[in-house]
């Protein structure tokens, strides 16, 4: 895997280039394309003292807000308050900033580290965030991820996804790799690799397991493998192939597509492997299940229509209940995901020979497609809903990607030698 | 083991295959299709053969007593239909064209004569789309060739139909003669 993080600002943050943090964790190169309309001007001051610690924490904190194509970064002009006191408003209106990040880091005598920053309003010189953390070295990029969801979620009134972690799979050689890492790409580990391939990884709610498709057994075999203890077990392992897995909102249950039946349909299963009950009945094909944030329905695609479409069906009425036809234009539509409120999905969409991403609103119906490239695959959410990740594809290889749901913020994140393809965005995590 | 295992060591033939194809056979007999039919629609009504039953019928030796040339497995040798192992498919489409279905039925046959033989029918399809739907895919594929030799009286118990997707391309290209080498399903016997 690759060793050094890439930025390639497209407006004027190449300022920041020189902030980026120790570069020796980073797995994957992320690039980033595009920006908000309305973007919020913030301007990050270095921390006092920052500059002895192995980890810069505003790097961090800006690569953060910037990557997120809501916030635009504006250069200090070399002023550096470090405390709210220090501050003299009237330089950093002219400025053009807004919003105004200053802190300081201390180094105490037990080798942790006592991080302090606030968030200042710079048109009404309010004091918007005051905080003060104690952590280890190794929790620094940590707790800049924290600052940055609490900057964002004050300034924009959404919940940050910078502490949030991503899974996915590298290909490289006959090797394939699940691989979970950091929001931006940081701190990628091996969750478990094999010489056959894995697809289709989903997380449980918690955020503590993933469930994946490998095919170890010559057959697509469902699996889940918890995190922390690498512990694993084959939770649909029946005749024929077994694959799709979908965590229900409560984590007590997957929706999986077998074979065993025939044809590929969609059933239940308790996450222990009890306890299976089949879901869809057509006489097609039933695949892709995602359930709804209440739980109470599952979208699917089906091609019982006579092509790919994306179906809903309620959860409570379990092979007998109707499935409505969601989705009209064009004939290929499938891989469907909820955003987190359940009020639209997101999907891949086939005009002409090119995949893209779409997302659609539950009640308008309102289709928008959000990419223009030629082979996406994979939308997940980010839990916020405010950034869809996929993967696609350059020049032959397989890359991540990540579009602001208004379409207007890309990203890329590729490994510097391989392909990386399936990525499922990781839940909030516990402190949220 | 009953009656099945006894008819079955007789290698029938199809008249729906070129004879050809077995001219270096001893045994040569031509039966119908609908005697196979009606043999295999008696032998389904037998009790299934255990392994108390006696040593499980090796499916290479018993056809290799039966042929002229005793080192070739029939499942191996190039002359023999039954190394042909792949059906292949049209795009978005998983019906078995009719240019297979000799080398199908043939399959089908050598499984019936021996019931302990067992298959995997692998479904695969090509690159373009979503991972899951291809595998969806491949699976009717798998299933499509399944039924061709269950409709003939084949065991549903000595097939087992699964599919990688487009997850194991034996073409690697990004173009349509890689995609139709990729859209197709083998046949794969479990002892190999």
């Amino acid at each position: 895997m690759g060793i050094c993080l890439r930025q390639f600002f497209c407006r004027t943050f190449v300022i920041f280039l020189c902030l980026l943090g120790s570069p020796l964790h980073a797995a994957l190169d992320i690039e980033i394309f595009g920006g908000g309309a309305s973007q919020i001007p913030i301007a990050i001051v270095p921390f006092a003292s920052e500059e002895k610690l192995k980890q810069s924490v505003t790097a961090v904190v800006a690569s953060d807000l910037q990557r997120s194509g809501i916030f635009r970064l504006v250069d200090s002009g070399g002023l550096s308050p470090h405390d709210p006191r220090d501050i003299i408003y009237p330089n950093w209106q002219m400025l053009g900033t807004h919003a105004l990040v200053v802190g300081s880091t201390r180094m105490l005598p037990n080798g942790q580290v006592e991080v302090r920053y606030s968030l200042m309003d710079v048109a009404t010189q309010e004091l918007l965030i005051s905080d003060m953390e104690t952590v280890s070295v190794k929790q620094l990029r940590a707790v800049a991820h924290r600052m940055a969801d609490n900057i964002y979620e004050k300034l924009t009134g959404d919940v940050g996804v910078f502490s949030t972690r991503i899974a996915y799979v590298v290909k490289q050689g006959k090797k394939y790799a699940l691989q979970v890492a950091d929001a931006d790409g940081f701190n990628a580990r091996t969750a478990i690799e094999y010489t056959q391939p894995i697809i289709s990884l989903a997380w449980s709610p918690d955020g503590t397991k993933i469930a994946y498709v490998s095919f170890e057994n010559k057959k697509p075999v469902v699996h889940i493998q918890t995190l922390a203890t690498g512990a694993r077990k084959a939770i649909a392992k029946f005749k024929g192939s077994n694959s799709a897995p979908a965590w229900s909102p409560d984590g007590k249950r997957l929706a999986v597509v077998l074979s065993i039946r025939g044809g590929s349909q969609i059933f239940l299963i308790n996450a222990n492997g009890s306890g299976l009950k089949r879901f869809s009945r057509s006489s097609g094909i039933d695949t892709e299940p995602s359930f709804s944030p209440d739980g109470q329905s599952i979208i699917f695609t089906s091609d019982r229509g006579g092509s790919p479409q994306i179906y809903r069906m309620p959860v409570a009425g379990t092979a007998s209940g109707v499935a409505e036809r969601l989705t009209f234009e064009g004939d290929y539509n499938v891989s469907p995901q909820y955003r987190h409120d359940g009020k639209s999905f997101t999907f891949i969409h086939r005009s002409g020979s090119k995949f893209n991403v779409a997302v659609q609103d539950l009640e308008t119906r309102q289709v928008q497609l959000l990419t223009d490239s030629l082979f996406d695959e994979s939308p997940s959410f980010a839990p916020n809903g405010k950034i869809i990740l996929y993967a696609t594809e350059i020049g032959g290889r397989g890359i991540l990607a990540a579009v602001s749901s208004d379409g207007r913020t890309r990203q890329r994140l590729s490994a510097q030698t391989g392909d990386i393809r399936e990525p499922a965005w990781g839940p909030l995590p516990k402190w949220r | 083991m009953g009656t099945f295992t006894k008819v079955a060591l007789i290698p029938f033939r199809s008249v729906t295959q070129s004879n050809s194809i077995y001219k270096e056979k001893t045994m040569n007999k031509i039966l119908s299709v609908a005697l196979i039919a009606l043999l295999s629609a008696c032998a389904s009504e037998t009790t299934k053969p255990t392994d108390a039953a006696g040593p499980p019928e090796d499916a290479s030796l018993s056809a290799q007593d039966t042929s002229g040339s005793p080192t070739l497995n029939p499942l191996n040798d190039p002359n023999n239909i039954l190394s042909k192992r792949s059906v292949y498919f049209d795009f978005d489409k998983y019906l078995v064209k009719d240019q297979y279905k000799s080398m199908v039925l043939s399959h089908a046959r050598y499984l019936r004569e021996h019931s302990s033989a067992s298959i995997r029918l692998e479904g695969h399809a090509d690159e373009r789309g979503s991972r899951e739907y291809n595998l969806a895919l491949g699976q009717r594929r798998a299933d499509s060739v399944q039924k061709v030799m269950t409709l003939s009286g084949t065991q549903e118990s000595q097939i087992e139909s699964i599919s990688y997707g487009e997850e194991t391309p034996r073409a690697l290209g990004h173009h349509e003669t890689a995609w139709a080498e990729n859209r197709r399903a083998d046949i794969r016997y479990q002892s190999e």
